[in-house]
Formats: structure tokens, sequence, C-alpha cells
């Protein structure tokens, strides 16, 4: 909005280093839901139920998308634009959606099995978020 | 649920639960999917966009069966695990003997390969789980 650069050169600078969800909060996103992956699966090998961290994890996890959906509203509201953005917001509800999926399921299944719904729910949800930063970034890809 | 004297797993629980959450994830992929291809460039591949959309279908259809139980659960839930198989295999061999036909992806081109195989491994394990819940 503020920048005057010739029409590609803006495209490409807003592509590359202005992307709302290519930052330290997805990074964090990621990692903490594979953590909880992990930590699920190991519930579920022992035969544990979902425990109070799982739910605990999942409870963070959901805070922090919606902290990156916040983010990328905000982004939004200044001007910046993704690269798909049928295919982005499909991805960002389908993300801030998982977590609560999860939840649901885990708590109707207090078995082992929760918890691997959990681990699988928590496998899924880094994909969806790299697949939320291409189609930021990929423009008419 | 009437307990018999030997009481048998219900397709909706154990397993079956995580079964069904995999299930909803690739119903909500394929839906999603199907829905912008059709909405925003159904000309380029409709074939490919229409099997992405009864996938989709299929994928939902199986997951309400599943949960349901049942005896209708599990005909519907045999029948949507048996098609998508077919699917996933026939297409599969399809898109690598003629890409033309297929020009754009769909959730089951190259035997699943865009979604980790799983499109492949999740009805075999469906079928596995009906036969394992299965009433003698």
């Amino acid at each position: 909005m503020t920048e005057t650069a010739p029409p590609l050169t803006s495209m490409t600078s807003a592509a590359v280093a202005g992307s709302p969800v290519d930052g330290l909060l997805a990074t964090t996103t990621i990692v903490l839901s594979l953590v909880l992956a992990v930590w699920a699966l190991v519930a579920a090998v022992r035969n544990r139920p979902p425990d109070r961290m799982q739910f605990a994890g999942l409870a963070v996890l959901e805070l922090a998308l919606l902290a990156l959906a916040v983010v990328t509203l905000v982004a939004l509201g200044g001007g910046e634009r993704p690269g798909e953005p049928g295919a982005f917001f499909g991805y960002l509800v389908t993300l801030v959606c998982l977590p609560p999926l999860a939840w649901v399921l885990a708590r109707m299944e207090p078995t082992r099995w929760g918890s691997a719904i959990v681990c699988a729910i928590c496998l899924v949800t880094p994909v969806v978020a790299v697949r939320l930063q291409q189609t930021w970034e990929v423009v008419g890809g | 649920m009437v307990e018999t004297r030997a009481p048998r797993q219900a397709t909706n629980t154990g397993p079956g639960r995580l079964l069904i959450a995999v299930y909803l994830l690739f119903a909500i992929a394929a839906t999603s999917r199907a829905g912008l291809q059709i909405a925003t460039r159904f000309a380029e591949a409709p074939v490919a966009y229409l099997l992405s959309a009864l996938a989709a279908l299929i994928y939902i259809v199986a997951a309400v069966g599943l949960a349901r139980a049942g005896h209708t659960g599990r005909r519907v839930a045999l029948a949507c695990c048996s098609v998508e198989l077919a699917g996933v295999v026939g297409v599969g061999v399809l898109s690598l003997a003629d890409p033309e036909l297929f020009p754009d992806e769909t959730v089951w081109s190259g035997f699943g390969s865009g979604y980790g195989y799983v499109p492949l491994v999740l009805p075999a394990l469906g079928l596995l789980w009906l036969w394992r819940t299965r009433t003698r």
C-alpha cells in the first residue's frame, strides 16, 4: 500500500517477505503439533487414554492457530493477498478446526485409541500448515 | 446396544473411531479440493474434478456408515470401502497408463501418492476393520 515499486517487484517481495503464515508463530504451531503427536503416540503405545497433557496441548495449539489466523487477517486488512486465495482460506479454516475435532473425538474415546486420534490429527496439522504457507507464496501455481 | 453372549465391538468404537477420524479428515480434504476445483476451473479437467467430488462423497458416506454402526451402517461402509479400493487402484493404474485422462491431480491419482498413499491404505483398513467386527 505504501510502496510504489513496479507491480512485478512489489508482488514478488510481498509474496516472499510479507507472508504472515511463515514466521515464528507458524513454526511454533508446527513444532508444538509434532511434539503433541509424539506424546500422544507414546500414550497410545502404552495403552493410555488421552491425558490432561494432551488436552492442554490441544488447547495451546488451538490458541496458537487462532493467533496465526488473526495475524493473517491483519495482514489481509493491510492489503496483502495470498497467491491462491481459495485454497489458502480453505486450509486456514481447516487448520483452525483440527484441534477441536481432535478434542471432541478424544473425549468420546477414553481409550488408547483416543490418544491415537490425537496423534493422527496432530500429524495432519503440520501438513496443512505447510500447505497453507505454500498457497500464500505460490503465485499462479 | 443389546449385550449378546459374545459381545462384539461396534464399528464406531476403539480403532473404529480412529478410522472414522481419518475418514473425516479425507472427507474434508477431498470435499474442499473438489469444491474449489469445480468452482474455479471446471473446464480444465472435468473428469478429474468430478472424480474428486465422487471420492469426497464416498469418504463422507463411509464415515457416516462406520459411525452409525448397525447393520445398514456396516453395509454402507462395506460398499464405500470396496468402491474406494477399486477407485484408488483403478485410477492409479489409469493415471499411470494414460496421464492425459487425468490432466490434474485427484485424491486417487498415482494410488494416492499426493496424500502419502493414505487413500490406498484407508479402504484396506476399513475392510479389515469391518471383517474383524463381523457377526458370525
